[in-house]
């Protein structure tokens, strides 16, 4: 078995076996931990199927950004871990029941019907030739889906409002001060001059002095 | 024994039947949920990525590349509907959530 074989089928089960940690995990800490480890065997799978663009972007945003924020999460909030394992296997059956009967009827499907697919001479690049997974990908994505990726950085950017708008709150019982309300004021707003009537007010006499003995 | 598409695709298959099974046990822990449509996007995005190759496509590479843009938004929006619903709730159960039912 040559090496690329064996590295396929090491991240394969390192993979789903950190998948099957991932969904029985008492912890939801343990449990993203082992969405990390997953993310990372499917970019060694990628690597190997030569996607090195998309493999290191997997790791970047997903390991780096979106489980660090699942893990934020997971920590920001308290969840009672005893009252969430109450009746966690009585979906067990169907579930698996599913899940096999899924799992079996695609895999029967795609290994009969995608076994003798052989690799197309454009992507199998002999070594030492010139070839950038990264410039391929960029030449096409600049060119024939300039609109499209216009559209993603707009969904992102309607995402970062949109968790911004969810979660953000103003806090009833602190004191804040307002810039703009500072800089309108005027003199007449801090300072009120009163007219008033002069009063005569009668001095109190001092105190007479005791007279010495 | 060579690795062909069909070991690629099945284990896209196999990540993609896990991860309904997540769904189905982790009806009490929302954060669980988020995570095993994660797991369900990656399976798909193992499919195209091998599509990709053993076709000799570039398409499918692009796919994966806006597929992984829209996974990231749709996780940073759950998770802060998540906040949300615990700051009100106080709970990520999902059977506690029906206060939509007429």
């Amino acid at each position: 078995m040559e090496v690329k074989s064996a590295l396929f089928y090491l991240f394969s089960v390192v993979m789903l076996f950190a998948a099957l940690r991932v969904i029985t995990a008492r912890n939801p800490v343990h449990a993203a931990l082992y969405l990390v480890l997953a993310f990372f065997q499917a970019s060694g799978i990628w690597m190997l199927l030569k996607a090195e663009f998309l493999s290191i972007t997997l790791v970047l945003v997903y390991v780096g950004a979106v489980m660090v924020l699942f893990l934020f999460v997971v920590m920001m909030i308290d969840i009672n871990l005893d009252a969430l394992k109450q009746g966690f296997w009585n979906h067990f059956p169907l579930a698996a029941s599913i899940g096999a009967v899924l799992a079996l009827e695609l895999a029967s499907v795609l290994m009969g019907g995608f076994r003798t697919v052989q690799v197309v001479a454009e992507t199998a690049t002999p070594a030492g030739t010139q070839y950038s997974n990264t410039k391929e990908l960029g030449i096409v994505l600049y060119t024939d889906y300039l609109y499209a990726i216009e559209i993603a950085a707009v969904i992102l950017l309607v995402a970062i409002v949109a968790a911004i708008a969810l979660t953000m709150r103003e806090r009833k019982d602190t004191k804040a001060q307002n810039p703009g309300e500072q800089v309108k004021v005027k003199a007449k707003d801090r300072l009120h001059m009163v007219k008033m009537d002069p009063v005569h007010q009668a001095l109190v006499p001092p105190p007479a002095e005791e007279p010495k003995p | 024994m060579n690795v062909t598409l069909g070991h690629y695709l099945t284990l896209g298959a196999v990540l993609f039947a896990l991860s309904v099974i997540g769904i189905f046990l982790n009806r009490k822990n929302l954060i669980v949920l988020l995570m095993a449509i994660e797991l369900m996007l990656l399976a798909v995005n193992t499919n195209f990525v091998a599509f990709s190759y053993y076709l000799g496509d570039m398409q499918g590479q692009i796919f994966v590349f806006f597929i992984l843009t829209v996974a990231a938004a749709e996780s940073a929006i759950g998770l802060a509907i998540l906040v949300l619903l615990f700051r009100n709730r106080s709970s990520v159960n999902v059977d506690e959530l029906n206060s939509l039912k007429g």
